[in-house]
């Protein structure tokens, strides 16, 4: 027999539901500024790479037909961004924080400049996953549709946490990371490194970008993003560092930002507002709760400019 | 990767009429040094003799104007660190050069040059401990640096230097932050060593009781010059102090006046936290008279730099009392004026100093907001400030390129003269110091020693933070031990067993 009135249990459900499709783009997001921030760099442009990935994963996806074409041209945008802010980083007398702002700031103009014929239009969607087929109940198959970049973002958390720990690359990037001094007595060029690091976290972003336009909501327009590219600096610094913890938080980040539509699902409408400043209310609420006047961020990558 | 037992014996090195020039500046003229192979060679000389550009040129930082290296008997050229690393040659610095958030076992395998792209962990780790067997010390392999104590550090920083199968190791001040019985284990495994054929070493040190008990051979630098040196045995302490400075050793006697009087700084029931969270700071009590310098002995990272931060308000308290003549003291402008406390900060030029601004600036920290008979001052007095400056520096020979230059130009020695200059001018009640002579050439040192020796017989209370055993000896009337975040052991200066307060800074008596 058909239960289609789950009552109460339809909030958790939905915020499960809500939780993997609204934290794929943090997902990547903060795997790609986990990585850059490793190898001692902060790249605070992300929103506006995530945006533009967003509009060009969307235009190519429109243009070619096909939906993961445009995550790749995404995740090529993303990559020529990071690796632009890691070029101007590295020359002498550059606040990388300055200079991530203002590739924010151009990220987004840029993508709503050349994403404008693109806001009627509409491209193919990316691809999900249904992990409810053993219900009937339609509720629980829509809240287990799992897209296949939520996949893809899980495999690469436990690719990049063994890499951090088991490889000359992932070991590099820390020692980069750490200590420029001991670096260079390495004979490592940490320019280079950091060069890279910022490239493949940008391409990582364009990809969380893409999924925005390509999966849900599924469209190009000017309010797509709602700051997620600026949380998941936050995002990475409340996970330490770790690409796993990195998981967990995307994760719970967006069941928080799943609240207010879990709500609105069964009906609570009156001051929905308040629900969706739940993430930011949860970011404010986490960066106060970690941060102590006495104790420098432990685990922090000690070249970071914010640490020193 | 080559283990020790399995490669060629240490190698000799010498250089043969080495001359550096930077610019107009000689820093190494004609300089003709010979390390002969297995044996371990001392380096002595005051700051600014040479010794480091002449270890750097043999690594390869610098390239020598003029004159020739030779290693194993061929000479040889070299451009750069690698060159340096592919001849066996490596070197030990002061500042360590391990990565802080890895562990030991992480360092040493990223630092090889053939580490593979994807690390088998336990075959390395296998092959870690079968290296460590044949150490003569070890430390712990899994931990973060970061968390490893700074003996525990220049250990591993040798032991780096043995697993990449180096044969012939400069040590830059190896014993500088270890405790006396640490410093004789590390330099007595380094001498077995060269003594078994396995590794030469040359070693930059200014502590001539080590040279004395563990090197075979002695140059001393002056100026860039070669000024002596030949084998230890036949040379005294005073030998070698003569050729350091070029004359007779500056005399070593502290003269003591005057006589001990009330307390002036109490500290009673004091808790707080270390830097890192995880060491408790517990002093129970600690009294400093006028008229007496009470030395605090102790390795780095035992709460010295904690206790210095909480008298200098930099350090919030959770319990407990401060005292400055029996008035609650809270460290603020207000109370360090009305009660004349002054302090000499440790790295003066990261912790006294504001880097960027002018040296007549820095020097009126301490009067700027005042007038002469003690009222409040809104207008600065720009003139007076620069009068001021002006005696100091010509008091306290601050060598500067002018008032106006950038404090963070001068050296080190410099930049702690001018700020003893501004902290010792009037009359001073309770003198807080903090590791005054760190990486000071002689005479900076001898002038330093003596303005304290002066305000204490001027009648001044003064209490001396310092990781040099020799200094607190030589200065203290009262010798206190502090390890692990609290006081451990006392004693007045005249009994001092140099043995027991050893066993105490090592944490185990």
């Amino acid at each position: 027999m058909n239960e289609t009135d789950l009552g109460l249990w339809a909030v958790p459900l939905a915020m499960i539901g809500g939780a993997i499709r609204v934290s794929t783009p943090f997902l990547f997001v903060s795997l790609g500024e986990c990585l850059t921030e490793r190898s001692g760099r902060i790249n605070l442009g992300l929103e506006g790479t995530l945006v533009f990935g967003a509009m060009s994963g969307y235009a190519v996806a429109y243009e070619s037909g096909s939906a993961w074409i445009g995550v790749l041209a995404a995740a090529l945008a993303g990559m020529l961004f990071g690796f632009f802010h890691g070029w101007v980083c590295k020359l002498p007398k550059v606040n990388d924080i300055a200079i991530g702002i203002a590739l924010m700031l151009l990220g987004m103009g840029l993508a709503f400049f050349f994403g404008k014929p693109f806001v009627q239009p509409q491209a193919p969607d990316l691809p999900a996953i249904s992990f409810g087929w053993w219900s009937d109940i339609s509720q629980v198959q829509a809240a287990l549709q799992v897209n296949v970049l939520f996949l893809i973002g899980i495999v690469l958390t436990v690719a990049m946490g063994w890499m951090f720990r088991t490889t000359r690359i992932g070991l590099i990037v820390r020692v980069v990371g750490d200590s420029t001094d001991a670096a260079r007595s390495m004979g490592l060029n940490p320019n280079v490194v950091r060069l890279l690091a910022t490239g493949a976290g940008g391409a990582l972003a364009g990809v969380g970008g893409a999924y925005l336009s390509l999966y849900y909501p599924g469209s190009w327009n000017e309010g797509l993003s709602s700051g997620q590219g600026l949380m998941a600096v936050a995002l990475v610094i409340f996970a330490r560092w770790s690409p796993v913890n990195c998981f967990w938080a995307a994760l719970l980040f967006g069941g928080a930002g799943a609240l207010g539509p879990a709500l609105q699902s069964v009906g609570i409408s009156s001051g929905y507002y308040l629900f969706y400043a739940a993430p930011y209310v949860l970011t404010l609420g986490l960066l106060i709760a970690t941060s102590s006047p006495n104790r420098a961020l432990e685990s922090a990558p000690g070249e970071l400019s914010i640490t020193k | 990767m080559t283990t020790p037992s399995d490669r060629s014996p240490a190698v000799g090195v010498e250089t043969v009429g080495l001359t550096m020039r930077f610019g107009s500046f000689t820093a190494l003229d004609d300089v003709s040094i010979r390390v002969r192979p297995g044996s371990f060679h001392a380096l002595l000389g005051e700051n600014g003799a040479g010794k480091s550009t002449l270890v750097k040129c043999m690594m390869g930082f610098y390239h020598a104007t003029a004159g020739a290296m030779m290693v194993a008997g061929r000479e040889v050229d070299v451009p750069d660190p690698k060159a340096a690393h592919a001849l066996g040659l490596g070197m030990v610095y002061q500042h360590f050069t391990l990565v802080p958030a890895l562990t030991a076992a992480e360092n040493l395998v990223i630092s090889r040059d053939d580490t593979p792209g994807i690390i088998d962990w336990r075959k390395e780790h296998a092959a870690l401990s079968e290296f460590m067997e044949r150490m003569p010390f070890t430390v712990p392999l899994d931990q973060p640096v970061s968390r490893l104590a700074a003996g525990e550090k220049q250990k591993l920083e040798i032991l780096k230097q043995l697993y990449l199968g180096r044969r012939f190791l400069i040590l830059d001040e190896p014993t500088s932050v270890l405790t006396p019985a640490e410093a004789d284990e590390v330099l007595g495994h380094v001498r077995q060593l060269t003594e078994s054929g396995a590794l030469t070493v040359l070693m930059i040190s200014h502590k001539f009781r080590e040279v004395t008990a563990f090197a075979d051979d002695v140059s001393v630098l002056r100026r860039g010059r070669y000024a002596g040196g030949g084998k230890v045995a036949d040379l005294s302490h005073d030998d070698m102090a003569a050729m350091m400075v070029g004359g007779q050793p500056p005399a070593r006697d502290v003269d003591r006046a005057g006589e001990r009087g009330a307390p002036v700084l109490q500290l009673s029931g004091i808790r707080a936290l270390d830097r890192s969270g995880l060491l408790p700071i517990r002093i129970d009590g600690l009294t400093v008279h006028s008229g007496e310098i009470v030395g605090i002995a102790g390795v780095s990272g035992n709460g010295q730099m904690e206790l210095m931060e909480i008298l200098t308000g930099q350090r919030p308290v959770s319990d407990g009392r401060i005292e400055v003549a029996g008035a609650p003291f809270h460290a603020t402008r207000e109370e360090s004026q009305t009660h004349r406390v002054r302090c000499l900060p440790e790295e003066p030029l990261r912790n006294a100093c504001a880097p960027r601004m002018s040296v007549a600036e820095n020097l009126a920290f301490r009067t700027f907001d005042t007038t002469p008979d003690d009222g409040h001052r809104f207008w600065l007095d720009r003139k007076a400030m620069r009068r001021r400056a002006a005696e100091l520096v010509a008091g306290f020979q601050v060598k500067t390129a002018s008032l106006d230059s950038p404090i963070q130009t001068l050296s080190g020695g410099n930049v702690q003269r001018a700020v003893l200059g501004r902290e010792l001018t009037g009359d001073v009640d309770l003198l807080l110091v903090s590791n005054p002579c760190f990486g000071l050439d002689f005479s900076a040192v001898a002038a330093i020693r003596s303005r304290i020796v002066a305000a204490r017989n001027a009648g001044a209370a003064v209490l001396l933070l310092s990781e040099d055993l020799d200094e607190i000896l030589e200065l203290s009337d009262r010798v206190l031990v502090m390890s692990e975040g609290s006081i451990v052991h006392e004693t007045p200066a005249a009994e001092a067993d140099i043995a027991v307060i050893g066993q105490h800074m090592a944490g185990h008596a």
